[in-house]
């Protein structure tokens, strides 16, 4: 028995190991000073430096930036939209199609979702004139595409926790549904239209497959940048550019959950 | 009962109205894209090859010159190279599925235990991961093993080893990869599962005289069966079909389609090729997709949230 918990903690142990040495390794390099990432130098601060005057993966991220805030904004207005439609209509002609449109980008490979959007712009493109050139629209387009499922896939669950009556009564009181709507609706389904933003927000930060696919030429985001660099191996600015994003992602996961506690207290 | 009928109550009317715009969005940029893969998988290669202007002239001349033909997937069953890249690519995906089982079981299992505080502190520890850039973590893994990389390094100056061992750019990096970045999708569906287990049954069993191994198998373990089905597809499908792991950790011996399908795509520029490499890819997902939308699976996601 004794024997038994042993095997489970070294297992659990091991587990969590492998899920952060990788990461702690890639913080602990960024700061070395040598250009041989992967023998100790000394403690610098160069690749920060370096990196901060990179005009190419500043202005990367600036439109990686951009795209993801429209794209998550788009996908969470859809998204709720989808899974308040599912949640709160019965059966419907066409409910059978829209739950499989929704759900299967969760797990669609990314590779194909590329490749057909691609085909779908440049046959639009010749049929209607319009995506005319490909780049950050069609990149946004992709990206509202397969978060909006997240979104949905979260809006819903919560919907599915709710208490229906607080809207029944204002309906019943009068109120016009969309006042309803805003009044009641929204505000208890805030906290899962916020997760789903941020998660559609960091899944277009991260895309790298689709993007390389349905881009353009003059628009490359940040993953397709760094894609390319590291696909040549390790470069010691990369590190120092993982280490920002990971603290920066690390702060924000972290509040959310303190502040998602709180809430889940108070209620 | 349609949603473009303007029958029913006041409140479902204007939800049905709402409801046209992201319906609309997704059988545009969703399922018309799966349409057009499958008419340009039928499509004469020498229309569309080289693949950007002639597709252009192509599409705006009309479909009708094109005489749809098999040709491209009689070549995908002839060429045994492509057979072989599906087989291996599911024989990867599989065994990658079950080393994830192998460790986050226990670790669902574990987390699932502990007194709720605790529980959520190891919980965010596992959902972390999944937040930091999936692109980024992967190419952690490239400073580590590479062949001067950090693990050689150690146990080169450990005395363990007198040469740095390969362990980069090869099938093993490529299951330490997807191991590595999947197994949060196999311990959230688990630790859901057992957490919600009804504790009662286990002390029970253990209560009329079964050994631990016992419960763990005659009861816990058959009633995690769900989420041991969750969890293994939302790790088993997008696997198949993964192509930022192979690329950046496997060799050039590595077989997989996702990376077979990008330089069919972006290198031989033989677009209906790559369509029907996909289509025959997507039937080959469709059995598990449908598998996963029947279960709850999908539930999961919630949890990273």
């Amino acid at each position: 028995m004794r024997q038994r918990h042993t095997l489970l903690l070294s297992v659990v142990a091991f587990g969590y190991a492998f899920l952060y040495v990788p990461i702690i390794s890639v913080m602990v390099y960024s700061f070395n000073d040598s250009r041989l990432v992967t023998l100790w130098g000394g403690f610098s601060l160069r690749w920060y430096r370096s990196l901060l005057q990179d005009e190419a993966i500043l202005s990367s991220a600036w439109l990686s930036l951009q795209i993801a805030f429209v794209a998550a904004t788009l996908a969470t207005v859809m998204g709720t939209l989808v899974g308040l439609g599912l949640n709160r209509l019965g059966r419907f002609r066409g409910r059978t199609l829209l739950t499989g449109m929704i759900t299967a980008p969760l797990v669609m490979p990314e590779i194909i979702t590329g490749i057909s959007l691609l085909f779908l712009f440049i046959s639009l493109g010749e049929w209607i004139g319009w995506p005319a050139s490909r780049g950050a629209t069609t990149i946004t387009i992709a990206h509202v595409t397969f978060s909006m499922a997240y979104v949905a896939v979260v809006v819903r669950s919560r919907l599915s926790g709710m208490d229906q009556a607080l809207e029944e009564a204002a309906m019943d009181l009068g109120g016009r549904p969309l006042r309803v709507f805003f009044d009641i609706t929204v505000p208890a389904i805030a906290p899962a239209m916020v997760s789903g933003w941020l998660l559609a927000f960091t899944l277009s930060l991260d895309d790298v497959v689709i993007a390389s696919f349905v881009s353009g030429p003059g628009a490359t985001t940040l993953p397709m940048l760094i894609f390319s660099k590291v696909r040549l191996g390790v470069t010691p600015d990369i590190n120092a550019l993982a280490t920002v994003i990971i603290l920066l992602v690390s702060v924000i996961v972290l509040v959310a959950a303190m502040l998602n506690r709180r809430q889940a207290a108070a209620e | 009962m349609s949603w473009l009928a303007p029958g029913g109550d006041r409140r479902t009317l204007w939800l049905r109205r709402a409801l046209l715009p992201p319906y609309a969005w997704l059988l545009v940029f969703f399922l018309a894209p799966f349409l057009i893969i499958l008419k340009i998988s039928l499509a004469d290669p020498l229309v569309a090859l080289p693949p950007f202007t002639p597709l252009l002239d192509w599409a705006a001349s009309g479909w009708q010159r094109i005489h749809a033909t098999i040709d491209n997937y009689l070549f995908l069953f002839q060429d045994r190279y492509y057979g072989v890249i599906y087989l291996n690519s599911i024989k990867m995906a599989a065994i990658s599925t079950v080393l994830c089982l192998l460790i986050g079981y226990p670790m669902a299992y574990f987390i699932a235990r502990q007194p709720p505080g605790r529980r959520n502190v190891l919980l965010l520890a596992v959902i972390l991961p999944f937040w930091i850039s999936f692109l980024l973590r992967v190419y952690a893994w490239i400073g580590l093993l590479n062949t001067k990389g950090v693990i050689n390094n150690l146990l080169l100056k450990s005395g363990l080893i007198e040469q740095p061992l390969v362990l980069i750019y090869n099938d093993f990096a490529v299951y330490l990869g997807i191991v590595y970045s999947y197994l949060p999708f196999m311990i959230l569906p688990l630790y859901a599962i057992l957490e919600r287990m009804d504790r009662d049954l286990e002390e029970a069993a253990a209560d009329l005289g079964a050994r631990r191994w016992q419960v763990f198998r005659d009861v816990t373990l058959p009633l995690s069966v769900p989420g041991i089905v969750g969890g293994s597809l939302l790790v088993f499908i997008p696997a198949i079909g993964e192509f930022i792991i192979p690329a950046l950790l496997g060799g050039s011996d590595t077989l997989m389609i996702g990376r077979a399908l990008w330089d069919e795509f972006f290198i031989n520029r033989d677009w209906p090729v790559a369509s029907a490499v996909s289509v025959v890819l997507l039937l080959i997902l469709v059995l598990p997709m449908m598998w996963f939308q029947k279960t709850q699976a999908g539930r999961a996601e919630r949890r990273l949230v």
